[in-house]
C-alpha cells in the first residue's frame, strides 16, 4: 500500500472521538434528564430545610412558651395576635406555626429515614457480601432468614416490632433497620456473586489477604453502584413507612414529631374544613419523597447495565 | 453487453418484467445517539421468478437490514432514506403501511435466523399457523387447519397433526425452523427472504433443509433471497450471489462465476478463508483487520484498510460497474478476469 | 407436585409456630395487659383475680404451652378486651378486608395494564413521559396522604362520596359483600382508589418493562412479517407473554395490600382486620394479635403457593417441563 493510503488510515483512526469515562457519562445522562435534576433540587431543598431548621424557622414550635393559644387554627397567611409574625401556612390545634413545624418535622423524618437506611445498608451489605463470599451453609442460612423476613409485608413487621419495643425515636429507627436490612442483603449478595467470579478476587485470595480485607477493600467498592441506587429508593420507602407508622400513632413520640405525626394531628380537623393542618405537611412529605424517588429512579436507569452502550 | 442487460431493448424490458424484486440504490440509515449508522448504503439487487439469490456478508455488513428493508420491517431509529424497492413493478419505499401489511406474509414472506425465538413460546403451533392464513383470507377453521397440515407435510415434518397441537419448545431446532418455513409457504408468496435460516442448526439438518428449500423453490416457482455469512452454504444453493461489505454490494454475479472467478479482493478473501481438504494442515488464511464500524467508515472504499491491492485511487468511493455475463463490481483494482 | 405442595405447607406451619412464639414472648415482655383491662381504682387483689382468670399468672413457658395445645385444636384463645374468640373476631372482619383488597387490585390492573402497554409501545411520546412521571408520584405519595386528600376533595369539598364506613351488604353464599349494592360501591370507591393508586403505578412500571422487553423479540417481528394486524399482535402475542410477570407480581401484591389495609381502614373507618390489629396492638390484646399473625402467615404462604402454581399453569414451558420431570 502506498504511503498516502497508510497516512489516510491513521487519520481515520485519529478522527475517532475519545471515549468518555463512566463518571462523565453518569453526569451527562443525569443532567440531560430534567426530571432527575428537578428531583435532585427538591431533595437538596428538603435536606437544607431539615439541617438548618432551627435557624430558618420563624418560630420554635416546641417551645411552649413561645406559643399563644389564641392563635390556634388560624388559616394560612394570617398574622399572629401579637402582630409579631405571619403564619405563612397557618397554625395547628396547639397554635404552632405550621411552616416551622414542617421544617422540624422534615428534620425528624429525614433523620430517622437517613439513619435507618445507612445502618441497614451497612448491615445488609456485610451480610450479603459474607454470604456470597463464604457460600455453603452460611449463605443458605443467611438468605433463608432474609427471605422469610422479606416475605412479610414491611408494615406488619414494623407494627409488631413497635408493639414489642414501645414508643420512641430510637425504637422506630431499629424497627426500620430490621425491616430494610434483608433487602440490602439480597442485593449485596447478588452483586457480590457477580464480582466473586471475577479475577481480581482470585488474585486477592492468591495473595493470601484476609477475608475481611478482600470483602471490604476489594469487593465492596465494586458492588456499590446498585446498592447506592437501592439505598436512594429505599430512603423514600423508609420515610414513607415512618410517616405511616407515626400517622397510625405507633411511631415517633409527640415531643419529636415527624411529618407523619403532623398529618395525623390534623386529621380530626379535616372534615370541618380546617384542611391546612394536614395538607401542608403532606405536601412537604410528598415533595421530599417524590424528589428522592426521581433521583433514585433515574440513577437506576443510568446505572442499569441493560442501558449501557 | 447482450440484449437482456440493455433495459431499453425488448429483451431488457422482458427481463425487467420477469423480475419479482428489483432493488435500486437502497439506503437504510440508523439515526442513533452516537451518529448516523449507514447500515445499507447503495444496494442494487434483482431477483427473478423462481431464482435463488444468495446475499453474503460478514456480520455488520448490512445484509439483514437489507432483508428487513425489503419487507418493510425497519424500526426506529432506522429508516429507508433513499432508493427504490420494486416488487412486481410496485414501489414499496414510502408505500402506506396497510399496503405493506397486505404484502407481508402473503406475497413476500420472511424466515428468521433463530427458530427458538421466532415462534411465540406461549402459543401453540396451530394457532401461529392459522393466524397467518386468517390475516389475509377468510377461510373456515377446518380448511385453515387442513392447509396448515399440508404445509407441514410439504416441509417434511412427520405426523403433522400432532405437531400442530404442540408448543414450540416441544420441537427440536430443525423442526421449528421447518415450521417457520411452512408458515412462510402457507400463502404461496412469490418472494421469500430467508435470513440465515440454517445458521443455528446442526450441519446435517442444515444440509437437509438446504436441499428441501431448493426443491420447493423450483417446484413452486418462488423467488428467494438467502442471506448468510457462509459462502460455502450458498454456493451449492443459489443461482446468483451478491457479496456485501459495509452496507454496499461489492460484487454480484452468477454463483459459479463468483466462486470460480471472483474479481473483488474481498470476495477472494472470503473464498480463500474457507477451509477445504486442500488447505488441511496449513494455517487458515484470514482477511487481515476487522470490519469497520458503520459509524466511522474509512474514506473512499470501505475495504481499503484491509485490501492488499489498495491504491491511491481507492481513496474515492468506487461506483458499481456492470460487466459482461451479468456481473456487477465495485472496485478500482479488480482482480484479473481469467 | 403433590410432594412439593405438602413440603410448602409444612414449611408454613413451621414459620407460623416460630412467629407465634416470637410474638408471644415479645408481647409478654412488653406490658401488662391487666393494667389496660382493670379500672384505675382497682385494688391489687382485683387485679390478681383478673390476672388469674386469664391465666396470666402462670409462667411464660406454661402460658405458651397452653396456647399451643389449644392452637392445635384451632382454639386461639379469647380476646382480653371483649372476651370473644380471638380467631372468631378476626374471621368476622376478614371478608371486609379481602373485599377491599380484591377490588383495589382489580382497579389497579384495569387501569395499569393498558397504560403500561401504551408506555411500552411508545417510549418517547409525551403522554408516556406523563404516565411515567405520574407513576413515580403514584408510589411516592404516602398511602395515607392520598386517602386524606381524596376525602378532602371528594367528601368534604365536592360532597360526592361519603367519607367512611362500609356500605350496605348483600349475602352471596356464605359471604357478605358490599360490592353487590350501589351504596356499597359508593363507600368502597374512595378507599379502593387510595390503595389502587400506588398499585397501579407499580403495575404500570412492570407492564411497561415487560412490554419493552417483549417487543423487540423475534416472535413479535415474525408476527409482523406474517402480516398480522397490530391489534392481534398486542392482544394475543404480547399480552399472553407479559401476563406471566404481571400476574405473579399481582399475586404477591395482594398479600401486601391485605397487610397495608391497616392504614386505609383507619382513615376510612373500614371495618376490616387491619383496624382490629392496630387496636389490639395498642391495647395489648395479645390473643388477637397472635391469632391475626398466624392467620396472616397462613394466608401469605398459601398465596405464595398459589402464585407458584399459577405460574406453572400460565407458562407452558414450565408446565410441561414439570410434567416430564
Amino acid at each position: 500500500m502506498s504511503d498516502t493510503v497508510v497516512i489516510a488510515a491513521l487519520d481515520d483512526i485519529a478522527a475517532l472521538p475519545a471515549p468518555e469515562t463512566p463518571w462523565q457519562r453518569l453526569r451527562r445522562e443525569f443532567v440531560a434528564n430534567k426530571f432527575a435534576v428537578f428531583g435532585l433540587v427538591l431533595l437538596l431543598l428538603a435536606i437544607c430545610a431539615a439541617v438548618f431548621a432551627p435557624w430558618i424557622s420563624p418560630q420554635n414550635p416546641y417551645d411552649i412558651g413561645s406559643l399563644d393559644i389564641l392563635d390556634s387554627k388560624l388559616p394560612p397567611g394570617s398574622r399572629s395576635g401579637a402582630g409579631t409574625m405571619t403564619y405563612w401556612l397557618g397554625t395547628d390545634g396547639q397554635a404552632r406555626d405550621l411552616l416551622s413545624a414542617i421544617f422540624y418535622g422534615l428534620r425528624t423524618s429525614l433523620m430517622v429515614g437517613g439513619i435507618s437506611v445507612a445502618a441497614a445498608l451497612a448491615i445488609g451489605s456485610i451480610v450479603g457480601l459474607a454470604a456470597a463470599y463464604f457460600g455453603g451453609w452460611i449463605d443458605a442460612l443467611l438468605m433463608r432468614i432474609a427471605d422469610i423476613q422479606l416475605s412479610f409485608p414491611a408494615i406488619l413487621v414494623a407494627l409488631i416490632l413497635l408493639a414489642i419495643l414501645g414508643k420512641g425515636v430510637d425504637k422506630v429507627i431499629i424497627a426500620l433497620i430490621v425491616v430494610q436490612w434483608a433487602y440490602f442483603a439480597r442485593a449485596a449478595r447478588g452483586a457480590a456473586l457477580v464480582e466473586r467470579g471475577k479475577e481480581y478476587v482470585e488474585a486477592a485470595q492468591c495473595m493470601a489477604l484476609g477475608w475481611p480485607r478482600v470483602l471490604l477493600r476489594h469487593m465492596l467498592p465494586n458492588c456499590m453502584p446498585p446498592l447506592i441506587v437501592i439505598a436512594t429508593i429505599d430512603l423514600a420507602h423508609a420515610i414513607a413507612l415512618e410517616s405511616t407508622l407515626s400517622f397510625l400513632g405507633v411511631g415517633v413520640p409527640v415531643t419529636e414529631p415527624s411529618l407523619g405525626m403532623l398529618i395525623a394531628n390534623g386529621f380530626e380537623f379535616m372534615l370541618s374544613g380546617t384542611y391546612w393542618i394536614s395538607f401542608f405537611p403532606g405536601i412537604a412529605l410528598a415533595l421530599a419523597i417524590v424528589g428522592i424517588n426521581l433521583v433514585g429512579d433515574h440513577l437506576r436507569d443510568i446505572l442499569n447495565p441493560h442501558n449501557a452502550r | 453487453m447482450d440484449d437482456s442487460q440493455n433495459l431499453l431493448s425488448p429483451a431488457g424490458v422482458a427481463q425487467h418484467k420477469a423480475d419479482v424484486l428489483e432493488v435500486q440504490g437502497l439506503q437504510t440509515h440508523f439515526f442513533t445517539h452516537d451518529g448516523v449508522v449507514k447500515a445499507v448504503d447503495g444496494v442494487d439487487l434483482r431477483v427473478g421468478a423462481g431464482e435463488i439469490v444468495g446475499l453474503v456478508g460478514e456480520s455488520g455488513s448490512g445484509k439483514t437490514i437489507t432483508g428487513f428493508s425489503v419487507i418493510g420491517l425497519v424500526d426506529p431509529p432506522g429508516r429507508i432514506v433513499g432508493g427504490h424497492i420494486l416488487y412486481l413493478g410496485e414501489e414499496l419505499v414510502g408505500a402506506p403501511e396497510p399496503r405493506l401489511q397486505q404484502l407481508r406474509g402473503k406475497e413476500i414472506a420472511m424466515i428468521f435466523q433463530d427458530p427458538m425465538m421466532t415462534l411465540n413460546p406461549v402459543l401453540r403451533v396451530d394457532t401461529q399457523m392459522v393466524e397467518a392464513i386468517h390475516a389475509h383470507e377468510k377461510v373456515g377453521p377446518a380448511a385453515a387447519m387442513a392447509r396448515a397440515r399440508d404445509a407441514l407435510a410439504l416441509v417434511g415434518i412427520p405426523s403433522p397433526q400432532e405437531r400442530l397441537l404442540a408448543y414450540p419448545h416441544q420441537l427440536s431446532g430443525g423442526m421449528r425452523q421447518r415450521v417457520a418455513i411452512a408458515i412462510a409457504l402457507l400463502n404461496r408468496p412469490k418472494l421469500i427472504i430467508a435470513d440465515e435460516p440454517t445458521t443455528a442448526l446442526d450441519v446435517t439438518i442444515q444440509a437437509q433443509i438446504l436441499y428441501e428449500v431448493q426443491k420447493l423453490c423450483r417446484e413452486l416457482g418462488t423467488a428467494m433471497i438467502w442471506i448468510t455469512h457462509d459462502l460455502a452454504v450458498v454456493s451449492g444453493l443459489a443461482d446468483r450471489i451478491a457479496v456485501m461489505y459495509a452496507g454496499r454490494i461489492v460484487e454480484s454475479a452468477a454463483a459459479a462465476d463468483v466462486i470460480g472467478r471472483p474479481r473483488h479482493p474481498y470476495t477472494q478473501g472470503l473464498i480463500n478463508s474457507i477451509p477445504t481438504r486442500a488447505t488441511h494442515g496449513s494455517l487458515l488464511r484470514q482477511i487481515p483487520g476487522m470490519t469497520p464500524s458503520l459509524l466511522h467508515l474509512p474514506r473512499g472504499c470501505a475495504f481499503r484498510p484491509r485490501c492488499g491491492y489498495a491504491s491511491d485511487a481507492c481513496l474515492n468511493e468506487p461506483q458499481a460497474v456492470e460487466l459482461p455475463a451479468g456481473r456487477s463490481l465495485r472496485c478500482w483494482n479488480p482482480l484479473a478476469d481469467e | 407436585m403433590l410432594a412439593y405442595i405438602i413440603r410448602r405447607i409444612l414449611q408454613a406451619l413451621l414459620v407460623m409456630a416460630v412467629m407465634s412464639g416470637l410474638v408471644f414472648v415479645g408481647l409478654y415482655v412488653v406490658g401488662d395487659p391487666v393494667a389496660m383491662m382493670a379500672s384505675a381504682e382497682a385494688t391489687d387483689l382485683e387485679r390478681d383475680a383478673i390476672r388469674a382468670s386469664f391465666g396470666l399468672d402462670k409462667p411464660l413457658w406454661q402460658q405458651y404451652a397452653i396456647f399451643m395445645s389449644h392452637a392445635l385444636r384451632l382454639d386461639f384463645g379469647k380476646s382480653f378486651l371483649t372476651g370473644q374468640s380471638a380467631m372468631g373476631l378476626i374471621l368476622e372482619r376478614m371478608p371486609a378486608t379481602l373485599e377491599l383488597a380484591c377490588v383495589s387490585l382489580l382497579l389497579a390492573i384495569v387501569v395499569g395494564v393498558p397504560l403500561g402497554i401504551w408506555a411500552g409501545l411508545k417510549p418517547q411520546a409525551l403522554s408516556t413521559r406523563g404516565i411515567m412521571t405520574g407513576s413515580i408520584l403514584g408510589f411516592s405519595l404516602p398511602n395515607f396522604w392520598v386517602g386524606l386528600m381524596l376525602i378532602m376533595v371528594f367528601a368534604v369539598y365536592l360532597g360526592w362520596l361519603p367519607a367512611g364506613g362500609r356500605g350496605a351488604t348483600r349475602m352471596i353464599g356464605p359471604l357478605d359483600l358490599s360490592v353487590l349494592t350501589l351504596d356499597g360501591w359508593s363507600r368502597l370507591l374512595l378507599p379502593a382508589c387510595t390503595i389502587a393508586l400506588a398499585k397501579a403505578a407499580l403495575i404500570i412500571r412492570i407492564t411497561r418493562a415487560a412490554t419493552r422487553e417483549a417487543l423487540p423479540m423475534d416472535y413479535i417481528k415474525f408476527a409482523r412479517a406474517k402480516g398480522l394486524a397490530w391489534s392481534r399482535i398486542l392482544r394475543v402475542h404480547l399480552l399472553k407473554n407479559i401476563m406471566i410477570p404481571i400476574v405473579t407480581v399481582c399475586g404477591l401484591e395482594l398479600g401486601q395490600v391485605v397487610a397495608f389495609a391497616v392504614v386505609t381502614e383507619t382513615i376510612f373507618a373500614w371495618p376490616g382486620m387491619g383496624k382490629l390489629l392496630l387496636d389490639s396492638i395498642i391495647t395489648l390484646d395479645r390473643p388477637v394479635v397472635v391469632a391475626y399473625l398466624i392467620l396472616i402467615v397462613f394466608f401469605l404462604v398459601m398465596l405464595n403457593l398459589a402464585v407458584d402454581i399459577l405460574y406453572t399453569v400460565l407458562d407452558p414451558r414450565v408446565r410441561l417441563q414439570g410434567a416430564k420431570a
